[in-house]
């Protein structure tokens, strides 16, 4: 009777792939949701905030599976204890698992709850794929270096040990069988015509030198706002040069009333105070290319951060130097950090610069950081540059 | 398993079944499968072998057997609620366990065939799911993959919001009755492309808003008109996804027929989310009294004990419904077994009722009776059950008064322990907005998600959406209007 009752079977199960294919079909939407919403993630606090090197997994928003649901942060929930437990026990220090919303039968107690969450590095791929060094030039032909070597040709002679066995497989069986249409029987061997040889090749790359000038505007007008943002385009400018480009030098300068030359570090993590008068990192980084960075042999991107808050009757010496530098550069980055939208005066006089390299960007909101990289990590359909 | 393995299992679930129906469990027949666990975690990622595709499927696919491969967690079997029942065992457990796992599945199936909140559910969901994922299927290669899948985004964002009570049936007919009374009149009305123009003025009930909209209708006429249509709504409404299949005017009818399939497996789920504590217990209180009728060798004994130990095991930071449930049970066979001598005066308890007791309750409560009427002081005492909160940076016991865990614990499964979200009206505003109303209880909603799930709703409706709950103790009114959420107080 209760043999009727059941069946008991054990099927190949090996062709349901279900479970992989949505699987694959959510890493498609990641990687979506990651180059849709680059200038969020990219501003994301948790990054910048770890000294940039802790943090491998940020949380992005818009592959939660968002529903009406209860906030569990603000309620009471319910747990068990080992016996005797009183109020004030201290159950858990940060997030305890929340209970899953999960349907069906199984057998788990208490299902974490997982924020969709992506490496840094698919980031990083997705945002560095599109920046790239504007007009990058190979400056003094001469220095041209070996940097690999590339196997990329296969031919019939060559050094014994770079044998392509495949190749060379594929050639015999071939030849075998054209002879073998007018013999009778397969005789197959390998013929020293068979034989083919991988070969390589020296990559060349001419070695464009570049360096980037970051200058940022340290003053007391500087707010948090600004100073995040500046450190925010920055840092990521910096992980992309380091990422994408060997060769490029970085030399960062601080500035308020005096400008003078920081280490990484400070750069990033230090606050100072003061008026502010922009000329005075120009004039800084001009020395900088004169003395140690002649345009001949390099490529320069200086790139300033400020608030806009320019001691006004400097600004003609700064449109005077910019444009100096302009000369010198392949890129003159200008960002100006402005909450409010109110024009700047130093803003306003650049407005006169009509050079090709020059660039500014206003960031209005943490997104706009994203822009401006973007507006000066990309190639434009410049003027040719003047002789 | 290999084939001896499966060859005792066969035998012993024929001893167990012997065991079963001596204990007077009445279960559906069985169809017991062995699966790899990629197809037992997909099944439990989808709820369903046969559901349709979508990538949140895929991430709860991906999660749970990512857990598994770390040895974090561990499905060790699923069983649907059908006729006949279908129960995946997993191929990597081991003998004791599978056995285990069937003693614990015909628990479940006695409960899903006897307990009368499943009494309205389909027992061929099955056959209906792989029919809905193949009706899917071919919208998807109608209408694209991506206009698909942006329905079921917004639909499944909703879909926990469906009315399971048998009152809603009624509803529905009362609601088709006036829509097609609607549709009649709205016929009758036009009988000539210029016909309208000699009612200009009049009030114009019924006939549809395009053709007021189109022809200017002066204002009264259509103040008349959006009084009487929100009247005809009827409203409050507390399943949302019906009220956008009925009312939605920008639907598309495939797009429709994504929502009503998804509401049809809401509601198939739906007594599960209701009895989840109930029927945890209940299955595990029958494995427990089957295994123990079972010869088993030393080392199996003390495998079992182990397996069910781990089952079990209670959280500090959630209540195990296993555990939960098994106590309960237990608690309920030792009263009715053996009445102390008040419940033999007060309410005339017989001894040895226990089990007559128990066939009772499983066949006539939800979560919320359960606990309501059968955890007692003497069970959260003795289970130490607590309320905890966030203080701070730290997550600390701040109640132990049983009465307020209970109550607690209650409402935390009222609704199958979602948010009760009402539609109060169709045509807010006059401008055929929708109005929904969180029926606050005390917890407050997940702001952040209300704000991600508003354009949801609003990508359904096709017009403005507002949505009112209690944020610290005030009214608030969150809309959305197609580019931005805004919040104010009321």
């Amino acid at each position: 009777m209760a043999a009727s009752q059941f069946t008991l079977s054990k099927e190949d199960w090996s062709l349901h792939r279900k479970g992989y294919q949505d699987q694959e079909r959510h890493r498609e939407k990641v990687k979506q949701a990651i180059k849709e919403n680059l200038a969020d993630l990219i501003s994301d606090e948790g990054i910048i905030m770890s000294d940039g090197r802790q943090i491998v997994r940020i949380p992005i928003r818009s592959l939660e599976e968002y529903r009406f649901r209860y906030n569990f942060n603000k309620s009471k929930q319910a747990g068990t204890g080992k016996g005797d437990s009183q109020v004030g026990d201290v159950i858990a220090s940060d997030g305890p698992p929340q209970p899953g919303q999960g349907q069906g039968a199984g057998n788990l107690p208490g299902v974490d709850y997982v924020e969709a969450e992506v490496a840094l590095e698919d980031i990083e791929a997705e945002l560095f794929s599109e920046l790239t060094l504007p007009n990058l030039k190979p400056k003094s032909p001469d220095d041209v270096v070996t940097r690999d070597i590339d196997f990329r040709d296969v031919r019939k002679t060559g050094l014994a040990s770079n044998i392509d066995k495949k190749r060379t497989l594929l050639e015999s069986l071939r030849r075998s069988q054209r002879e073998s249409a007018h013999q009778d029987g397969l005789n197959w061997r390998i013929r020293p015509d068979d034989l083919r040889y991988k070969t390589w090749e020296d990559v060349e790359e001419p070695d464009s030198q570049a360096v980037v000038l970051a200058m940022m505007d340290t003053s007391g007008s500087m707010g948090l706002f600004e100073k995040y943002c500046a450190r925010t385009f920055f840092f990521w400018m910096t992980r992309f040069l380091r990422t994408k480009y060997e060769t490029v030098q970085i030399r960062y300068i601080a500035h308020h009333t005096e400008a003078r030359e920081v280490s990484e570090e400070h750069f990033f993590t230090r606050g100072e105070s003061g008026g502010t008068i922009c000329s005075s990192a120009y004039e800084y980084a001009l020395t900088l290319i004169e003395k140690e960075y002649p345009p001949q042999r390099y490529n320069i991107y200086p790139i300033h951060f400020s608030d806009g808050d320019n001691l006004t009757s400097d600004n003609e010496r700064c449109v005077r130097l910019v444009e100096k530098m302009c000369e010198q550069s392949q890129m003159f980055g200008y960002a100006e950090v402005n909450q409010y939208g109110r024009g700047s005066t130093l803003m306003n006089a650049f407005g006169k610069i009509n050079h090709p390299y020059f660039r500014t960007v206003v960031i209005r909101e943490k997104a706009g950081i994203y822009q401006a990289l973007k507006a000066f990590f990309s190639v434009r359909d410049d003027a040719s540059r003047p002789a | 398993m290999n084939d001896a393995e499966l060859k005792e299992l066969e035998r012993s679930i024929e001893r167990i079944m012997e065991i079963a129906d001596g204990f007077g469990l009445d279960y559906f027949p069985m169809r017991y499968e062995v699966c790899p666990s990629d197809v037992i975690y997909t099944f439990g990622a989808y709820g369903m072998p046969t559901r349709f595709n979508h990538w949140s499927f895929g991430k709860a696919f991906h999660r749970l057997k990512l857990e598994y491969d770390f040895g974090l967690s561990r499905i060790y079997e699923l069983v649907i609620n059908s006729n006949p029942s279908y129960a995946f065992l997993l191929d990597g457990n081991t003998l004791l366990q599978n056995k285990t796992v069937c003693a614990h599945v015909l628990g479940h199936s006695d409960f899903f065939k006897n307990n009368s909140a499943f009494a309205q559910t389909s027992r061929d969901m099955v056959e209906r799911m792989a029919a809905n994922a193949e009706r899917v299927r071919r919208y998807e290669l109608e209408y694209g993959r991506q206009r698909v899948e942006q329905v079921l985004d917004a639909g499944i964002a909703l879909q926990q919001h469906v009315d399971a009570s048998r009152h809603a049936d009624a509803v529905r007919r009362e609601r088709m009755r006036r829509l097609r009374e609607d549709k009649r009149q709205r016929a009758r009305s036009r009988t000539g492309p210029y016909d309208d123009l000699w009612r200009l003025g009049e009030e114009s009930g019924g006939s549809g808003t395009e053709s007021q909209a189109k022809h200017g209708v002066d204002q009264a006429g259509a103040d008349a008109y959006a009084r009487r249509s929100t009247q005809r709504m009827l409203v409050p409404e507390r399943d949302l996804m019906l009220f956008l299949i009925d009312y939605s005017r920008v639907l598309e009818e495939w797009e429709r027929d994504i929502l009503s399939l998804l509401r049809e497996e809401m509601l198939y789920f739906w007594p599960q989310l209701e009895t989840k504590i109930m029927n945890e217990g209940w299955a595990t209180y029958w494995h427990l009294r089957i295994m123990r009728e079972m010869d088993l060798t030393d080392a199996e004994a003390v495998d079992f004990a182990q397996m069910h130990a781990g089952v079990v095991l209670p959280s500090r930071t959630t209540i195990n419904p296993y555990q939960l449930g098994l106590a309960i049970w237990e608690d309920i066979e030792k009263r009715w077994n053996d009445p102390t001598e008040e419940e033999r005066e007060r309410f005339g308890r017989e001894p040895s009722q226990g089990r007559d007791k128990m066939f009772e309750v499983r066949e006539t409560e939800t979560d919320v009776s359960f606990l309501r009427n059968y955890l007692t002081k003497d069970l959260i005492e003795d289970l130490d059950l607590y309320l905890y909160q966030k203080v701070g940076n730290e997550w600390k016991v701040v109640e132990t008064d049983w009465e307020k865990v209970r109550d607690h614990l209650c409402a935390s499964r009222v609704n199958g322990g979602i948010p009760a979200i009402w539609v109060e009206d169709g045509d807010y505003n006059n401008n055929g907005e929708l109005y929904l109303k969180h029926g606050y209880e005390g917890v407050e909603l997940d702001l952040k998600h209300v704000e991600k799930t508003l354009p949801y709703v609003h990508r359904l409706w096709g017009r403005g959406c507002h949505l009112e709950t209690v944020v610290d103790d005030r009214a608030v009114l969150f809309s959305y209007d197609g580019r931005r959420v805004q919040r104010k107080f009321l």
